[in-house]
């Protein structure tokens, strides 16, 4: 080995040594615990090669909570990706002034941020059974609403505790992209005598398009991993993923702890794969924002 | 355009509604602790509970730990690989982004079965031990808002320049890490500072699952139990995500009047 070699293999392990620290962090902290899950997953508890913890998730109970969690998390994202878009709209292209727009995202920062326990006391403070709104509604309108069949600790309830940190955060990430919109693409559709609503099926919402799917990807793995505000808004009673992961990791309630890696797995895969879209999209949707 | 704009304003109004109602319903809810008036009771039982002082103070230590020790980790990975390893940053990029895709539960269970009592490194052996891995687990929860502010805020400075610089003046890493590059890139490290402060205080499923006594745990127990305390609890909770948001946007504002000095 001549000198140079020398001297090049010693810069590079410098190089190298410099993130060092990270990279320990990165194996002890995150892909260590990651992959002891996954492995865990593929073995039973005398630690041979097994598919039946996979299988053992298509059981009605696993699969409802897994179906339950889809929904919340579907609704709650579609909902807050809708209100949201709309909001971004109204403030960015609406015509409104401007001290709007910038209370709007000053408060979209907070609210985004907003969630877990607190999250479920305001709510509860609002649509529970004593809330404020549930006594108005009675007290002004005579509408008794949880005759009507509505309870917070429900799917519906739980949907709309969601939206309150999903729409801010649509409102976050959609912003720039409809800021992105060049005014000389309407004008060039204007003159080729493109209606409004023209060109918003033909250029702007095509354009627009995988950042809005994007970002409905990023807030359904957003809900769908979340516990506190479920848990503290239902206690165990409604089963979605993440409260039945809770239970598994506190007291081994599926009797196989191979079988809550597993549980644990299935959420790896579903909030990987919506996140991994959501980054390609992204990718995708930066080309017009240039 | 006339239908346009009441259509914004029909959007702006509906979200206004869906944000600030539950806050005045839920201040409204705090106030009515003693029967038959508004009165401040709830905050005063909320101060006066030895276990809120003693939950709040436990998750400032930890937030100001995982801020101190975040920074610590992340600002001069973020530097080495901007000055010597450009060829990493997408794979780094891709590690610290990871918290977001996997869910904080999954993480901490894969904690719990790797670092028990009987495991190599027995983290949760000790009271001491857990804390420590509590705070490593918040600084998992804060990487990717930590990075993400510290690296935006590198990318307006040239580090290879100052660096070449300051080591032409004789400095040795420690003065360049710490007299050149933290200055330059203190916007980005306030703002992360703040958003990990917010996510510390309020985390439950981390704290929870280590069985210590947080600030988030706290908040569930006081839920399930009493009627009054958490209403005031979620305007406190409020108060402090809110303050920290502050923070975060005159930083920001700050650092951007900052750099234009000639």
């Amino acid at each position: 080995m001549s000198a140079k070699q020398a001297i090049d293999l010693k810069k590079t392990a410098i190089d190298w040594l410099g993130i060092l620290p990270f990279l320990l962090f990165a194996v002890m902290f995150l892909i260590a615990p990651t992959l002891y899950l996954v492995t865990g997953a593929f073995l039973n508890p005398a630690g041979e090669f097994t598919f039946d913890n996979i299988s053992g998730l298509f059981t009605d109970k696993i699969l409802a909570s897994y179906w339950i969690s889809i929904r919340v998390s579907l609704a709650s994202s579609l909902g807050g990706a809708f209100i949201g878009f709309f909001l971004a709209w109204a403030v960015v292209l609406g015509g409104l002034p401007s001290w709007i727009r910038s209370s709007l995202l000053t408060f979209s920062g907070v609210a985004s941020n907003f969630a877990g326990v607190p999250l479920a006391f305001a709510f509860l403070a609002t649509l529970g059974r004593t809330g404020l709104v549930t006594l108005l509604l009675r007290d002004w309108f005579g509408i008794n609403l949880y005759a009507t069949g509505f309870n917070l600790l429900s799917f519906i309830g739980l949907t709309i505790t969601y939206m309150y940190f999903q729409i801010p955060l649509m409102v976050l990430i959609i912003t720039p992209a409809l800021d992105g919109l060049k005014k000389e693409w309407r004008e060039a559709a204007e003159i080729l005598g493109a209606t409004n609503t023209q060109y918003w099926l033909k250029v702007a919402l095509p354009i627009l398009f995988p950042s809005i799917l994007g970002t409905t990807l990023l807030l359904f793995a957003n809900s769908f991993g979340a516990i506190a505000t479920a848990y503290s808004l239902t206690g165990s009673t409604f089963n979605i993923v993440p409260i039945q992961l809770y239970a598994q990791i506190r007291g081994d309630v599926l009797h196989n702890p191979n079988l809550g890696y597993a549980l644990a797995l299935g959420m790896i895969v579903i909030t990987g794969i919506s996140n991994l879209i959501y980054i390609w999209l992204r990718m995708r949707a930066e080309r017009w924002q240039k | 355009m006339k239908t346009q704009k009441i259509g914004a304003w029909i959007a702006v109004l509906f979200g206004a509604s869906y944000f600030i109602i539950p806050l005045i319903a839920t201040f409204e809810f705090s106030l009515r602790m003693r029967r038959g008036e508004y009165s401040f009771d709830a905050y005063r039982s909320v101060f006066s509970d030895v276990q809120f002082r003693e939950s709040f103070s436990y998750s400032i230590v930890m937030a100001i730990l995982t801020i101190v020790f975040g920074i610590l980790l992340v600002v001069p990975t973020a530097y080495w690989v901007r000055l010597r390893l450009p060829q990493m940053r997408p794979f780094v990029e891709f590690i610290t982004l990871m918290p977001l895709v996997i869910p904080a539960i999954v993480i901490v269970f894969g904690y719990l079965r790797l670092y028990n009592s009987s495991s190599f490194i027995p983290f949760t052996g000790s009271a001491r031990g857990t804390d420590l891995l509590l705070m490593f687990s918040f600084m998992t929860l804060s990487l990717p808002y930590m990075y993400r502010s510290v690296d935006t805020a590198m990318r307006t400075i040239d580090v290879a320049t100052l660096t070449e610089a300051a080591q032409s003046l004789g400095a040795s890493w420690p003065t360049i890490m710490f007299k050149c590059i933290f200055p330059n890139v203190m916007s980005g490290v306030l703002s992360g500072a703040f958003i990990t402060f917010a996510i510390v205080i309020g985390e439950f499923t981390m704290p929870s699952l280590l069985n210590r006594p947080a600030f988030g745990p706290y908040l569930q127990l006081i839920g399930a139990n009493r009627a009054y305390e958490p209403p005031a609890l979620a305007i406190i909770a409020f108060a402090i995500t809110w303050a920290s948001m502050a923070l975060l946007q005159l930083v920001s504002r700050f650092s951007k009047s900052a750099p234009s000095k000639p």
